[in-house]
């Protein structure tokens, strides 16, 4: 190992003991565990926050660390989720008053068909048998077959139907008379001019987007035309979007600084 | 008359207001309390296009609702299995209501059970602040029956059998060798330059399909264009990783990558360990795939699926190492990030169209060409739509709204 390796990795551990016993002697002492653990726990949980962003510099030990550990750690809790969840919560207390029993939760009552899906599940592992690896596949078309079909009406009504019915708006909205028709142009307008243009908008943004995404015709002529200014439209509308999910990311960023800065360092209150 | 008596009405006369002012004088509450008047017109009726476990009921307001006295808090709505009662309340209703859903779960040991086939009376019980009340007639029997079909769903149906006769209309035109033209797209015919570029740098490729289950149409679009990008990598002979993020899907993804290896004529290049199960925590997943994309390196990157918030960590981790990238997803929120960090994306209905495109298949091609059509029609009712909507004709925009 280089020598500036081992020095940055000491340099790290004697920080870290130095911060976990900071913390112990300065956090609360009615916390849910005791102060040397909760000290732990808190050091440990910056220490992983510092090593995954010293991705931004280069890959490194630390970083390499903290990834390794993240990924073994949740997959062995989704693992352990998923078995006291889905067997022990919704599947023992339907097929086996013992099995509730052993496993300390409330038998519900028999359903015959929650016998369905173990089964399923069983061939789905056969997968890691060599020889009968084959049979494996029946589950997987019973998966993808049937939500692949129960998503279909589900999807044509709300991501289809509901979209069309939801364009049909007037175009040209009842006159009211002069002052409601330019009643003004603030954000928040609500005259007929301001109705007028965002039904035109949406019409024509829909029509030319799905243009756009015909896949059957050459865009060239006015249906070009039409198709440029529907990507148009869904660029502007990925830009509104792009600029709307970075103000979440960097409210994350911001949740993820102040617990370095006020549970970790106390630099803040 | 005997001094007895005497003595005796003196007696009684004298104790009999003591006697009479023990018992207290009860108010009498109805003195000067006008009942509302009841609610008119009450029905009750199944619930249609149901599965039989509610019955409607609606009436008329009460001329005290609102107006009259205008004294009516609400409705109590009552009912019993036989027209005498005994009358449980099933539910209350504020004033100005008119309807009412009386409804329950199928599970005969649930406390909110509601049964079948089974004869219910009902009655409408206008209430006041002062507790007087008035009922409507009862109303029964009724009882409550489940219908095979929800004929509200109709334009679901007829969606369906469109776009239906539309696929099998143009898989039979493309078997019988019609060519189905479709425009050029920049990220599709970028595949095989990238999978070329890898080959020549000796570096493997990542695939990556994102966070989406074998139940969403992005992966499985996923899993068409991962067996054509195989089956080019196999003929190749260049490496593939592709890690997944749900154990299902990576099941699938093993199948495919197998039988492209197979139909390219090299099932002994394949190797399990190139599909593998990484993870099913987003951000575990995302910090494992940047350090595959970090230490191995790969030339090409694809990004094809479900992404969510991990997507502008993918792609800017890759476009440091060098890599070319092609996504697509149909994640409208993430489509930007990968435009702006990403060489090529598809997007929402070009990924799902990218299989056709690369296979060439008839049956993918005619269901492209039905897609089209589909399209067509979707405008053309739009502009009806539109149109009923500027003249006026509510019933032509309602006949396109599906009921529940």
């Amino acid at each position: 190992m280089r020598r500036i390796t081992l020095i940055v990795t000491a340099v790290v551990v004697v920080l870290f003991i130095i911060s976990w016993i900071i913390k112990t002697n300065t956090v609360p002492e009615d916390g849910t565990f005791r102060p040397f653990i909760q000290g732990f726990l808190v050091t440990f949980a910056a220490f992983l926050t510092l090593a995954i962003m010293s991705f931004l510099y280069r890959d490194n030990p630390f970083y390499k660390f903290a990834e390794h550990l993240y990924v073994g750690v949740s997959a062995a809790y989704a693992m352990s989720l998923g078995f006291w969840t889905t067997l022990v919560g919704n599947l023992f207390p339907r097929i086996s008053q013992n099995l509730s029993d052993w496993f300390g939760v409330p038998f519900l009552h028999y359903e015959w068909h929650f016998v369905i899906p173990p089964i399923l599940g069983i061939i789905l592992l056969m997968r890691l048998s060599p020889k009968g690896g084959w049979i494996s596949r029946w589950a997987l078309a019973f998966i993808v077959g049937t939500t692949a079909g129960l998503n279909l009406p589900r999807f044509l009504r709300s991501d289809f139907i509901e979209q069309i019915s939801s364009t049909f708006l007037p175009l040209l909205v009842q006159w009211q008379g002069v002052g409601p028709f330019f009643s003004n142009f603030s954000l928040a307008a609500s005259g007929q001019f301001i109705a007028i243009l965002t039904n035109i908008t949406i019409f024509l943004g829909v029509l030319c987007g799905l243009i756009y995404f015909f896949f059957s015709k050459e865009h060239k002529g006015v249906f070009g035309t039409a198709s440029r200014f529907g990507i148009w439209v869904l660029m502007v509308t990925f830009g509104a979007s792009f600029g709307y999910t970075v103000m979440g990311r960097i409210s994350l960023l911001v949740g993820r600084l102040t617990f370095l800065l006020k549970d970790w360092l106390g630099i803040i209150s | 008359m005997t001094a007895k008596t005497i003595l005796f009405i003196l007696v009684a006369v004298l104790l009999a207001p003591l006697v009479m002012a023990q018992e207290e004088a009860v108010p009498d509450s109805t003195v000067g309390v006008i009942p509302p008047a009841p609610p008119l017109n009450f029905r009750a009726f199944d619930t249609p296009y149901d599965n039989g476990h509610s019955i409607s009921l609606e009436w008329e307001l009460s001329a005290d609702d609102g107006q009259g006295r205008n004294n009516v808090l609400g409705y109590r709505v009552m009912r019993a299995e036989s027209p005498d009662g005994p009358f449980v309340e099933r539910g209350i209703v504020t004033s100005g209501g008119t309807s009412y859903n009386d409804s329950g779960v199928k599970e005969s040991d649930s406390p909110d059970y509601f049964p079948r086939d089974h004869d219910f009376y009902y009655k409408i019980v206008a209430t006041t602040a002062d507790g007087s009340e008035a009922e409507s007639e009862v109303f029964g029997p009724v009882r409550a029956v489940g219908q095979w079909f929800n004929a509200r769903k109709w334009p679901v149906l007829i969606a369906v059998g469109l776009f239906t006769a539309f696929t099998l209309a143009f898989i039979t035109l493309a078997r019988r060798g019609k060519d189905l033209y479709v425009r050029p797209l920049a990220g599709i015919e970028a595949v095989d330059e990238a999978i070329g570029r890898a080959t020549e740098m000796g570096k493997p490729i990542l695939y990556v399909m994102g966070l989406g289950t074998a139940a969403d149409i992005a992966t499985i679009a996923s899993f068409t264009i991962l067996s054509r990008v195989a089956k080019k990598v196999a003929e190749y002979q260049t490496s593939l990783i592709v890690p997944c993020y749900d154990p299902i899907v990576m099941t699938v993804a093993q199948e495919t990558v197998k039988a492209s290896y197979y139909d390219a004529g090299r099932p002994d290049a394949y190797d399990d360990k190139d599909v593998f199960f990484l993870t099913n925590q987003q951000f575990a997943y995302v910090g494992g795939v940047n350090g595959i994309m970090i230490r191995q390196k790969p030339a090409t990157n694809f990004y094809l699926g479900k992404f969510y918030a991990e997507s502008l960590i993918l792609a800017e981790t890759g476009a440091t190492t060098g890599s070319i990238q092609i996504s697509g997803t149909d994640e409208v929120t993430q489509i930007p990030f990968f435009v702006v960090a990403c060489d090529y994306t598809l997007i929402g209905e070009e990924l799902y169209a990218a299989s056709a495109y690369l296979g060439r298949e008839p049956v993918l091609l005619g269901t492209l060409k039905a897609q089209d059509w589909g399209k067509a029609c979707v405008i053309i009712s739009i502009i009806l739509g539109v149109l009923f909507a500027i003249f006026g004709w509510q019933d032509g925009v309602d006949a396109f709204r599906p009921g529940n």
